[in-house]
């Protein structure tokens, strides 16, 4: 704009100001929303923002080292679990010979020629791993960081140390933070049972008792359960550090299970019934009496799970006749249907979880004869099937709100299964035994 | 010679009459009742009436036949906890023995099939038992004689993945938990 004359120049001014005024109005009420979404900033710093639908060409080097391999074969594997990468060079693919011929060396042609706009190059030090991302068009390095391991190369601890750089390097890629660096719950003829997102280090962590609907505390250091002793089903704490399990002290009387910790800690909602029908109750962790939270009337109402934000819960309710999933506020008031009767041909849909962006909340429904995971949408309440193949059921969201953990049959026997419900792309999380009610942590990079 | 023989040979003719006909009175989609073993025993004939003289083994027979009713299985339709009517026939059978036994405990069982969720069955069991710890309580056996539990489908009665085993699975289990040898068969 030219501005010749000083009237202009005020108007112009004015308008300048109130185009600013503006501007920043826009951007007040759009923080939210920015706040909400995921980060994306470091991933515009090397020129790749991710768009949904599309993965950036990535290649992992090889690592110098004697478990150089298997920092290499982690970390690959974690971005291709991610869903948002496609890592070039994998095992059993044609580039994946390339790649191994070039060993740890730094070829921007070659890495361009394979289609990857992205190379991962770690390097194994002496107190961990030191991880630099290559911007391959830019032919420069664009991130580094170091990454610091246990020691015990190859431990349970060690691999979920170098999950944190896969989780990183996925952050500086695409600007989402990975899901590698998480765990899962799990129940295996009547014990609970831990094992690493990828499949790695599974094992017991419930003593004897049959044991059900185990469920993270948000911190990832405590995980609670529901025991059968001989009078009823009580609800355990535990430390994954050791330690006994500690009883939770309202819970020795009657039937009392599928326990939830509220995202801000310090209380736990669970189902409890005697005689007269089963209610959700809001305890404290630290003990003293329990408030009932829903009016069941003699109805089931089970299941609970809370909103991110810790105000509203999902849970069953049998209430209607047949159980379907209601969300309330976390007193208990508000109580609303959000799965609709006329939905599916049977009536029967449970076990909400509600997805850690709070946006949808995961449920199996009977449908055609089977159960099957859905999700809907808390705010239009638009539904989206999302399995139909064998019967799936008990839905848990990984902290990307975008994978999910569930039990299908599809194989014959109770196993987990990993869904991306962007994709569709499936892969079985366990193989032995048979396996049901999972439960994704949050990111535990902060845990032990 | 008083009148206690010739009444414990009418209880257990009536006892297998009772059981004759929960047979034949199960309504059609009900299951046929468990196969127990003290239920299904085809026991001869009790030995000719009027003079026979009672002995230990008609007692044990009788209490035997007490006990099979007091632990017959109840069966329930799909994601319900209604009582069907040949439920509250088998119920009324306990009420009479629990209420001439004092001392005698029972402990109900609710189950569920495998159907749905894992979760929620525990809570469809625990209201299966609580439904028949109801009736029971209604019809005056103590409220302390009867608790409660639920096994939702944790323990199947019969392993499948149709009506059959289905139907089978739906059910409160009765365990007799004290005062087993205070049954009373007289009371029937």
């Amino acid at each position: 704009m030219i501005v010749s004359t000083s009237a202009n120049r005020t108007r112009a001014r004015a308008a300048c100001v109130t185009a600013l005024v503006s501007a920043l109005l826009a951007v007040a009420l759009l923080l939210p929303t920015i706040a909400g979404a995921q980060d994306t900033s470091r991933a515009v710093r090397i020129g790749l923002t991710y768009q949904p639908g599309t993965k950036p060409g990535v290649v992992v080097t090889a690592v110098r080292g004697p478990w150089g391999d298997s920092v290499q074969a982690i970390i690959a594997r974690d971005l291709d679990y991610g869903d948002r990468i496609d890592v070039i060079g994998l095992p059993g693919t044609p580039a994946a010979g390339s790649l191994q011929n070039l060993g740890v060396g730094v070829s921007y042609p070659l890495w361009k020629s394979l289609g990857a706009v992205a190379a991962v190059q770690a390097t194994l030090t002496s107190s961990g791993v030191h991880v630099a991302v290559h911007d391959v068009t830019g032919r420069k390095i664009v991130q580094v960081a170091d990454f610091p391991l246990p020691s015990g190369a190859g431990s349970a601890d060690w691999r979920l140390a170098l999950h944190a750089a896969s989780d990183e390097v996925e952050q500086w890629i695409t600007g989402i933070h990975g899901i590698a660096q998480t765990r899962i719950l799990f129940v295996r003829s009547g014990h609970i049972f831990i094992v690493d997102s990828d499949g790695a280090d599974e094992r017991q962590v419930s003593d004897a008792g049959l044991s059900l609907s185990p469920a993270w505390s948000p911190d990832g250091h405590t995980i609670s359960y529901s025991v059968l002793g001989a009078r009823g089903w009580y609800i355990v704490v535990r430390d994954l550090a050791g330690g006994p399990a500690r009883t939770l002290p309202s819970t020795t009387v009657g039937l009392n299970t599928t326990p939830a910790v509220a995202p801000a800690g310090g209380s736990i909602a669970y189902a409890h019934a005697e005689e007269a029908g089963t209610d959700v109750m809001l305890a404290d962790l630290a003990g003293g009496a329990p408030r009932r939270v829903t009016v069941g009337r003699g109805s089931d109402n089970t299941t609970p799970s809370f909103s991110p934000d810790g105000r509203r819960i999902a849970f069953t309710s049998g209430r209607a006749g047949h159980p379907e999933v209601y969300i309330m506020d976390a007193d208990g008031s508000n109580t609303e249907l959000l799965t609709p009767f006329n939905f599916g041909d049977q009536n029967y849909r449970s076990n909400p979880d509600w997805s850690p962006d709070g946006q949808r909340i995961a449920f199996e429904s009977q449908i055609a004869g089977s159960f099957q995971i859905m999700s809907i949408s808390v705010r239009d309440r638009s539904v989206k099937q999302l399995t139909s193949e064998g019967i799936n059921e008990d839905p848990s969201w990984a902290p990307d709100a975008r994978h999910l953990v569930f039990t299908s049959s599809r194989t014959g026997v109770k196993q987990l299964w990993i869904l991306d419900s962007e994709s569709g792309r499936a892969r079985q999380l366990t193989h032995a035994g048979g396996a049901r009610l999972a439960a994704w942590s949050r990111s535990l990079g902060h845990a032990r | 010679m008083n009148a206690r023989p010739l009444y414990a040979v009418a209880t257990i003719a009536a006892l297998f009459a009772l059981g004759a006909c929960h047979k034949k009175v199960a309504p059609a989609p009900a299951p046929a009742p468990a196969p127990e073993p003290p239920a299904a025993a085809p026991a001869p004939p009790p030995p000719p009436p009027a003079a026979a003289p009672t002995t230990n083994e008609d007692a044990m027979r009788a209490r035997d036949a007490a006990r099979a009713s007091l632990t017959a299985a109840i069966y329930f339709d799909y994601d319900s906890d209604a009582l069907t009517d040949a439920s509250r026939a088998s119920l009324d059978a306990k009420v009479g023995i629990l209420n001439a036994s004092s001392g005698v405990k029972v402990r109900v069982a609710g189950n569920t099939d495998e159907r749905g969720s894992d979760e929620y069955n525990l809570a469809l069991g625990q209201r299966r038992a609580a439904a028949a710890k109801r009736y029971l309580t209604q019809h005056g056996v103590a409220d302390a004689a009867i608790d409660i539990i639920s096994y939702g489908e944790e323990r199947p009665a019969v392993d499948g993945h149709d009506e059959a085993a289905w139907s089978k699975n739906r059910r409160d289990e009765f365990e007799i938990t004290a005062g087993a040898d205070a049954l009373n068969p007289a009371a029937q």
